[in-house]
Parts: C-alpha cells; sequence; structure tokens
C-alpha cells in the first residue's frame, strides 16, 4: 500500500532528523564565550565598553520583539513605547524621590512595562473577535508615536530635552557607572531574561505558542483561548522591554521622547530581523551586528554623510535575500521552531 | 434529551440562504451522517454546531447548554471537537507535538509552563499515534504526510480531546478506496463513548458506520432518519438522482 511506502520513507527521514545536529547551542556558546571575553579584550578603549554594553541593553529589546513575533506570531510595531516609558518611571524616581537602588528600580520598571503593555494588551488582543496582524502592528505603532507626541510637550518630564543626569543605578551603596561593572550587570540581566525566555520556549506553553503562530484559528478549536495567551506574551514582552528601559536610562544617563517612539521600535523589528525570529539569539546577534556596524560605518570618514544610507541598504538585502536572518544561513526551520515531544529520547530539542 | 438539539437555525452568507430554519436531533451514542447535494449546507451546519460561523437566527443546545452564540474555544471545553474538511494540522510541528498540542490543551498555564504533564501524556499520544497507524511517523513534520495520513492525524487530534460529540467533515476526502475502509474501520471504536457528526460524500461510507441520517438540499431539511428509512425515501431519492 502507498501509505506504507511513505511511512516507510518517513522513518527514515525520521532518523535522518534525529540525528541531525543541533546549531543553536553552538551558537548560544560562542556568543556567551565572546560576551565574556569582549570587555577584557577591549581594555581602555571605555567608548567600545559603552558599546558594548549598549549591545547588551538593547538586546533586551530585541529579545522582547521576539517574544511576540518570532515565538507567538504577535506584530508588535511599539516595543519602544513600554522600553522608553519604564525608563522615564526610573528618572523620574531618580529625580523624585531620590532613590535608584537596583532591587527597587528595576522590579519597578519591569512592573511598569508589564501594567502597561497589559493595558494594551486588554485593548488590541482580548476583543470579542480575534485581532488582525494588521490591527495589532497598527495599534501598537500608534501608541508609540502617540507617547513621543505627548512627552514631547510635557514640561515635567522634560519636553523634547528628555531627562539627563539620571542619577546612578546602586546597590547599597555601591554605584554602578560606565564601564565594565555596568557590563557586566547588563550581562546577567541579559543571561537571567535569555533563559526565561529559553525555557518558556521549550515548554508545553512554548509548544502551544509554536503551534498558535501557525494556526490560531486551530487551537481555539482545541479549546485554548488564544487571545489570552497572546495577551500573556505580549504583557511578559512588555516586562522585558520596560528592564531594558531602565537599565539603558541609567546607563546613557538620560532618556528622552525618542527612546519611546517608532523610531526605536522598528529597530528593535530590525534587530530581530536580521539575526533571526524565533531563535531567541539570533535577535542578540542582530543587535550586535547593527550596532557594530552603525558605530564602524559613522566612523568611516569617506561616507560620513551617507553611512546611515548604507547601513540601510545593508539591511534591506538580509530582509529581502536572507529573511531568516543571518541565523537562518544556519538553522533548520525545525531547529528554530523546536519539537518538544519525547520519542526523540536520544535528545529532545525542547525548543 | 438529545445530546445536540438545532431548532430553526438559519444562515445568510449575503444574498445566498446556506440554511433556512434547520432542526436537528443528535441522540447521544449514534453515529449520524449529514448527506445532501452540493451547496446543500452541510458544511455551514457542522460549522454552526463547531462555531466557526454564527447562525443568524434559531438556536443550538448542546449537552444542555445553549452555544449558539458561544466561540469555538468554550464549545471545545463542553465537549465538541471537529475535524476541518480542509486538513488542518500544524506542517511545520511534528506529529508528535500536533497531537500533544491536543491533547494537553485542558492543562492549566502553570502546568503548561513547567511543562509537568509532558511525560504523563506520553503514553496518551503514543496510544493515539498507533491507533492510527502514524507512530512510525511521530518524529515526522506533519506537513510531510500524504493527504490520508493528515486526515488521520486531524482524527486522532480531534479525538485527543476527549470530545462528547466528534463533528467530522469529509474525513475520507482525497482518501484512496483501502484508505477509506481503513478510516471506517478506526472509527467503530469510539462509538462507545463518543457521539459523532460526520459530512461525507461517500454514501456508502456514510451507510457502513452512521445509524442515522438527515438530508439537507438548499439550506432546509429534506428528510431524516435511520439508514434504511432514508434509502427508501421517494424525496431523497429524487434529489440523489436528479442533482448529485
Amino acid at each position: 500500500m502507498l501509505t506504507e511506502v511513505a511511512s516507510a520513507a518517513g522513518a527514515s527521514r525520521a532518523g535522518r532528523l534525529r540525528t541531525a545536529r543541533r546549531v543553536l547551542p553552538y551558537v548560544e556558546g560562542a556568543s556567551l564565550l565572546v560576551a565574556l571575553v569582549v570587555p577584557f579584550a577591549l581594555g581602555e578603549r571605555t567608548d567600545l565598553v559603552t558599546l558594548a554594553t549598549n549591545v547588551l541593553i538593547l538586546s533586551l529589546l530585541a529579545i522582547s520583539f521576539d517574544l511576540c513575533w518570532g515565538l507567538s506570531g504577535i506584530m508588535s510595531f511599539g516595543q519602544a513605547l513600554f522600553f522608553g516609558v519604564a525608563g522615564y518611571a526610573i528618572a523620574l524616581v531618580g529625580r523624585d524621590l531620590e532613590f535608584s537602588q537596583l532591587l527597587g528600580t528595576l522590579p519597578l520598571a519591569m512592573l511598569v512595562g508589564f501594567v502597561l503593555s497589559g493595558l494594551f494588551a486588554a485593548f488590541l488582543l482580548l476583543g470579542r473577535k480575534p485581532p488582525t496582524t494588521i490591527f495589532v502592528a497598527l495599534g501598537t505603532l500608534t501608541g508609540s508615536y502617540a507617547a513621543e507626541r505627548l512627552v514631547s510637550g510635557w514640561q515635567y518630564v522634560g519636553a523634547g530635552n528628555g531627562l539627563s543626569s539620571v542619577k546612578l543605578l546602586q546597590l547599597g551603596d555601591y554605584e554602578f557607572v560606565e564601564g565594565i561593572e555596568f557590563y557586566f550587570l547588563a550581562l546577567i540581566i541579559l543571561l537571567l531574561v535569555y533563559a526565561g525566555a529559553r525555557f518558556l520556549k521549550g515548554s508545553q506553553l512554548g509548544l502551544v505558542l509554536a503551534g498558535m503562530r501557525q494556526n490560531e484559528e486551530r487551537l481555539a478549536f482545541f479549546g485554548y483561548r488564544v487571545q489570552l495567551f497572546k495577551a500573556l506574551v505580549f504583557s511578559l514582552a512588555g516586562m522585558v522591554a520596560g528592564l531594558g528601559g531602565a537599565l539603558y536610562s541609567y546607563h546613557q544617563g538620560f532618556i528622552g521622547p525618542g527612546n519611546m517612539g517608532p523610531g526605536l521600535s522598528t529597530t528593535a523589528v530590525i534587530y530581530c530581523l536580521f539575526g533571526g525570529s524565533g531563535t531567541l539569539i539570533g535577535p542578540i546577534l542582530g543587535t550586535a551586528a547593527v550596532e557594530v556596524l552603525s558605530y564602524v560605518l559613522s566612523d568611516i570618514d569617506a561616507i560620513k554623510r551617507i553611512w546611515p544610507v548604507i547601513l540601510g541598504l545593508i539591511l534591506l538585502a538580509v530582509v529581502m535575500f536572507q529573511p531568516k536572518g543571518i541565523l537562518g544561513l544556519l538553522v533548520t526551520d525545525r531547529e528554530r521552531i523546536g519539537s518538544y515531544g519525547r520519542r526523540s529520547r536520544g535528545g529532545r530539542s525542547g525548543g | 434529551m438529545a445530546l445536540l438539539e438545532i431548532r430553526g437555525v438559519s444562515k445568510t452568507f449575503r444574498i445566498l440562504r446556506a440554511l433556512d430554519g434547520v432542526d436537528v436531533d443528535v441522540q447521544a451514542g449514534t453515529f449520524h451522517g449529514l448527506i445532501g447535494p452540493n451547496g446543500s449546507g452541510k458544511s455551514t451546519l457542522l460549522k454552526a454546531i463547531a462555531g466557526a460561523h454564527f447562525a443568524d437566527a434559531g438556536t443550538i443546545v448542546f449537552d444542555g447548554n445553549d452555544i449558539t452564540r458561544a466561540t469555538p474555544y468554550e464549545r471545545a471545553r463542553l465537549g465538541l471537537s471537529l475535524k476541518f474538511q480542509i486538513t488542518a494540522v500544524l506542517p511545520e510541528l511534528s506529529v508528535y507535538d500536533n497531537v500533544l498540542l491536543a491533547i494537553q490543551s485542558t492543562a492549566s498555564l502553570p502546568r503548561l509552563l513547567l511543562s509537568s504533564t509532558r511525560r504523563a501524556l506520553d503514553g496518551e499520544v503514543a496510544a493515539l499515534l498507533e491507533r492510527f497507524k502514524l507512530i512510525d511517523r511521530a518524529d515526522d513534520l506533519a506537513g510531510e504526510l500524504s493527504h490520508g495520513e493528515q486526515q488521520w492525524l486531524e482524527i486522532a487530534m480531534a479525538l485527543a480531546l476527549k470530545p462528547k460529540l466528534l463533528l467530522l467533515d469529509e474525513p475520507t476526502g482525497g482518501m484512496s478506496p483501502e484508505e477509506r475502509h481503513a478510516t471506517g474501520r478506526l472509527l467503530e471504536p469510539i462509538k462507545t463513548h463518543c457521539t459523532l457528526i460526520i459530512v461525507e460524500h461517500d454514501l456508502h461510507f456514510i451507510r457502513d458506520i452512521c445509524d442515522r441520517l438527515t438530508v439537507l438540499d438548499q439550506g432546509k431539511v429534506l428528510d431524516q432518519g435511520d439508514v434504511e428509512a432514508i434509502q427508501r425515501s421517494p424525496k431523497v431519492q429524487q434529489v440523489f438522482t436528479t442533482r448529485v
């Protein structure tokens, strides 16, 4: 019978897939190794340590978008909103309450991100009818734009100038200034967030998200409250963005309207698509690539005026010709999406 | 009392009246077939029961609950499960993960996050795959299966929810005669614990597995009764000889 022949062929294919080598753990390991070595290798170049710290902080924003789009199929063009509002919140707490203790302000920033994105989720995702991708994309984009405009004209928060001289982040009496200490603080926080996101992706809940991304109507017929799952992931992503916003504000000593606007929101999309969405590590590599490329190009005298155009063309080429991002060259769809069952007892991938 | 009571259900798409005051009772523990010529409203009625469409008028009561305006999620939670006409397996997930996804749907959010039911459900998933002859393909992507195998996977996923009422929309569509026969044999054992409503063009298949039939024509119930009575019905014979 035909199906038996197909089954036999399928079984052999399955065998090959079971033994196929996974690439992502190696990419993750190599990335961690580089992240640990970088600040020492850079030595006295404090400007480069600052750049590397920025990459780590902006990676939180990129992971936040990957949780939305790469894992759950929520197209958010407003992740910078949660990043910026949390950044403003801790800057105001520092200015008005003279408080910048790490154990108080970072959870506060996460709470701000979580609650604000939860409110957006309630409006955009929890209607009686499932919203379209375009509705969510435009809703988040509008939110990001409106917030930027609102803050630009609000004197209490510094209007167009933003808030500068943000109080230094403290742990007890210790103050984190720009440099290697702040780098490792950002790295530890990024690792914790990454571990959490990886755990989520590899869990049975991650399987629900993977299914939701492919066919959310089918999941509703299974009895899943799809929109509630989406709202939850969107809120968690907002929390991660909020954490990034707070670190950015402390690290730069500044937060401005542009840090919550469509410009940064779309940059987060580019980080993710450039690196490879749905892989978690891809968006981090994308952030590093885009930021380092920007730094290098802007430093070349011959193209000082046109480097953004060159950068834009490079990004456009990657998104057009390699839509799965740079990691798509190494990682198969199968590995990117993950497998959750226990039939491959030799090595369950768990996302 | 019937497990499913449909009273006066109507559905219009723009100017097309797909269902027009349909009344159907489905008794628990029966296999109930919906037949009729193309465009008679069979799939529309099935979708109105499942919640893919909302009826414009009338009521649908399932197991004592009025589900006329309930969402697919709410209907699934009450024990209603649908196999789509066009296969809706999740092609980028493995065959195993498709079934696991269906079977774990009643788990709470914390249990899903902590993956606390993954090990416990392994046996159930394997048993379903074994039953539907898909165990050797468990690690393959669902999108790599043949059409017939995807249909079986769909039925396995629908049954994984342990439904009280299973709705099958053309389960043997695109299958070979051997696969159709095998599908009939796979469905027989569920009679002990599950009621079935089936839409199917293959009248031999329907005759072999159903206890009762409802015949639809132009959105209305033409006739209903047990299989033998419907086979003898002059009204039904006329419709099937002139329009099928």
